[in-house]
């Protein structure tokens, strides 16, 4: 304080009030950063605008899941426009689809930034897209933020992982099951592809050196398979304490509604998955879900001002009847930690923006204060809620927070 | 026994029987539309699957109808008739404008169909949104039958095998012992000859292939009690029914019915005994084995060569 002279105080005091009362337009701010000081490297920032893209699956077989994270984030880039923009910029949206086919991912993601400039991407769902969209994002030095929760097992300098890696998810809701149910005997059951695969590989590995379990069955389906009967079969005659369950798409409700006519529901099975979020909930229905947990970092449910906020934002613009799962909430904050990161760098440039996000806290992030890693990733909390009739979780437990380790050691 | 008292594993095997009864039905029902379509009029209907999302969405509507005006028992019954009169009335609608001008070149009614259940998805997907939905079952059907208190039987499953049965027989009359049967199988034979005699084949074969596609919809109203309903869900079924009706031999629905009932089997105790996707493997590897000693498949109408 003591060398802020008398003339930038007040010009700084005159500021803040304008900013509180409204007044300043984008255009007054903008003018602070001349366009030529804060794009050096040609991206589509022009003095009153910023290009951002959107590319996720608006069609397909994963527009399911993708539909809630296109939604939050123009959400988010309405409501930050609404603010002014980033520095002084309104965001301008370019919406690709990536139509649930990998390459095509990689094809927008080129088209994005080779010919739109797109000054960052929002985008992506399964890791396998993401892989697919990788190398163009690192050989054009492009930004990507990735709402999924996921296996783990990259870092990227390109990429902000906005959802949890794989540990995050899995060991604090172990913990939690092994302590709260005494359970000892596990059953594992995931759908056959690598996120499933990497994250029971990961609980094993838990059960056995760490909790002191055992693990009765691990078992993977093939995607889009729709017959549970002989694999609830050998559950039944495993009776495991807690049935483990990372199971997706279309086969995930064909296993809780056929584990519930199996007699198998909450009154008798203990079960955590990590695969059920809100969304999925729409399509599997409440009353064969009642009881059951879900290890997320966000339920719709939960109770403070910013989330409270958030949802009642979300319905206003997309619908009285929408549901926003964990990933839609991760998918929410990628805007907002974008804007964040070009204001403390000053500039749009990939590698500035890059280099100045790690270390911020988001305060006002609808699950909860987060903040961002060295190694690109969130730290968080995880909360297990407990599934009702209605759709919506209550959260039962709320861990500590844990930090992210996309490569945790003696888990691989 | 390996660590399991013997009332545990009798009650498997009670359990584990079910499952295999059950997943037969289940893939009949799927492939009955399929046997007519494909296996008596040579049509290679890759949009089957999206008939049978019509019976689904269909289903999830009436049950919001349903529980609004309280009637929330006994739905299914409507659901299941509307869900063949609107999927019959789609077959038709897609006969006249699609097939019909296809009949003399049955593989390019794989890509056509192909493009049509493409058309379908992006459809559902626009009017119905691209999230999963779920039907609200009625109270009655959800949960187990209990014979002894350590025995489950799913009543979703018990329903499915009941329809299943009832649509099985009503084909089989339909197809076997009423004039419209004679007719269909008429034309099959002999397209010619029964136009010849004054059978008007344009129309029976209108009415065949709506018919397949409307037990297509019944099957997709039945699945919503055990499996999901969504833009895509017909996609989940389609290599399935195809499998049943090819390896069953295609002229045939005795064929299908046993190819059903072997392939259920077969799945069902090597996913017992092995993981599921080895199971599923397995089972395909047989079914592969037994095609090429047997392209015809297991049934086939015998011809001169």
């Amino acid at each position: 304080m003591s060398t802020l002279n008398r003339r930038g105080f007040m010009k700084g005091a005159l500021l803040g009030a304008m900013m509180a009362a409204g007044l300043i337009s984008g255009h007054a701010l903008a003018a602070d950063y001349p366009t030529a000081k804060v794009n050096t490297t040609g991206l589509a920032v022009t003095d009153t605008t910023v290009k951002v893209g959107i590319l996720h699956s608006a069609t397909g077989t994963m527009a399911i899941s993708e539909t809630g994270s296109i939604q939050a984030e123009k959400l988010a880039i309405e409501q930050i426009n609404a603010m002014g923009g980033i520095l002084g910029r309104k965001i301008e949206i370019v919406q690709e689809d990536g139509a649930s086919d990998w390459p095509t991912f990689a094809e927008k993601a080129k088209k994005l930034l080779e010919k739109d400039k797109v000054a960052s991407v929002m985008g992506c769902w399964t890791s396998a897209s993401r892989k697919a969209a990788l190398p163009v994002f690192e050989k054009d030095n492009g930004l990507l933020f990735y709402p999924t929760f996921y296996e783990g097992l990259e870092q990227s300098k390109n990429v902000f992982y906005t959802g949890q890696e794989a540990t995050q998810q899995i060991l604090a809701g172990l913990d939690w099951i092994a302590k709260e149910k005494k359970a000892k005997t596990f059953y594992l059951i995931g759908s056959d592809y690598i996120w499933p695969r990497t994250s029971m590989k990961i609980a094993r590995k838990h059960i056995e050196q760490h909790l002191g379990g055992k693990v009765v069955g691990e078992e993977y389906i093939a995607l889009g398979d729709t017959q549970f009967g002989s694999v609830i079969n050998k559950i039944k005659l495993k009776k495991p304490d807690v049935i483990y369950a990372a199971v997706v798409g279309g086969s995930n409700v064909a296993w809780f509604k056929q584990l519930n006519a199996a007699g198998l529901n909450s009154s008798k099975q203990t079960m955590l998955t990590i695969s059920v979020t809100e969304d999925e909930v729409l399509g599997i229905g409440g009353e064969n879900l009642a009881g059951f947990y879900s290890a997320m970092k966000y339920f719709q449910s939960q109770d403070n001002d910013s989330n409270k906020k958030f949802v009642e934002a979300f319905k206003k613009r997309w619908g009285k009847d929408a549901v926003i799962g964990d990933v839609t909430q991760a998918a929410y904050l990628g805007p907002w930690l974008y804007k964040a990161a070009v204001e403390r760098a000053g500039s749009f440039d990939v590698d500035k923006v890059q280099a100045a996000l790690p270390g911020y806290e988001f305060k006002d992030a609808p699950e909860g204060p987060v903040t961002v890693e060295a190694n690109h990733h969130l730290t968080t909390k995880l909360r297990i809620g407990q599934w009702g009739k209605d759709g919506q979780a209550k959260v039962v437990y709320t861990s500590g927070y844990i930090k992210p380790d996309p490569f945790p050691k003696g888990y691989q | 026994m390996f660590g399991y008292s013997m009332a545990d594993i009798g009650n498997i095997v009670v359990m584990q029987g079910f499952s295999g009864l059950s997943m037969f039905t289940v893939l009949l029902l799927m492939a009955l539309g399929l046997a007519i379509i494909f296996g008596q009029m040579g049509v290679i209907n890759m949009a089957h699957g999206e008939f049978m999302t019509i019976g689904a969405y269909t289903t999830v509507l009436i049950s919001k109808v349903a529980a609004n005006y309280g009637f929330t028992d006994y739905y299914f019954v409507f659901a299941i008739a509307i869900a063949f009169v609107l999927a019959f009335a789609v077959g038709y609608f897609i006969e006249f404008i699609m097939i019909r001008h296809l009949y003399k070149r049955p593989l390019d009614t794989l890509l056509a169909t192909w493009g049509l259940s493409l058309v379908m998805q992006q459809i559902f997907r626009s009017s119905f949104g691209a999230k999963e939905v779920s039907a609200e079952l009625p109270e009655w059907m959800l949960g187990s039958f209990n014979p002894t208190p350590d025995i489950d039987i799913p009543i979703n499953g018990v329903f499915v095998m009941v329809l299943a049965a009832l649509v099985t027989f009503g084909v089989y009359m339909f197809m076997f012992k009423s004039r419209w049967g004679l007719r269909v199988r008429a034309t099959v034979q002999n397209r010619t000859m029964a136009g010849a005699v004054g059978i008007n084949t344009a129309k029976v074969d209108r009415v065949t292939f709506a018919l397949g596609c409307g037990i297509a919809g019944i099957a997709g109203a039945a699945f919503t009690t055990i499996a999901s309903t969504g833009p895509t869900t017909g996609t989940l079924y389609i290599v399935d029914s195809f499998m049943v009706v090819v390896f069953g031999g295609a002229a045939s629905i005795v064929g299908t019915i046993a190819s059903a009932f072997g392939i259920a089997q077969a799945q069902s105790v090597l996913q017992f005994f092995m993981t599921s996707s080895m199971g599923k493997v397995s089972t395909l590897l047989v079914i592969v084995t037994i095609l090429m000693m047997k392209p015809e498949g297991l049934f086939a109408s015998k011809l001169r060569k």
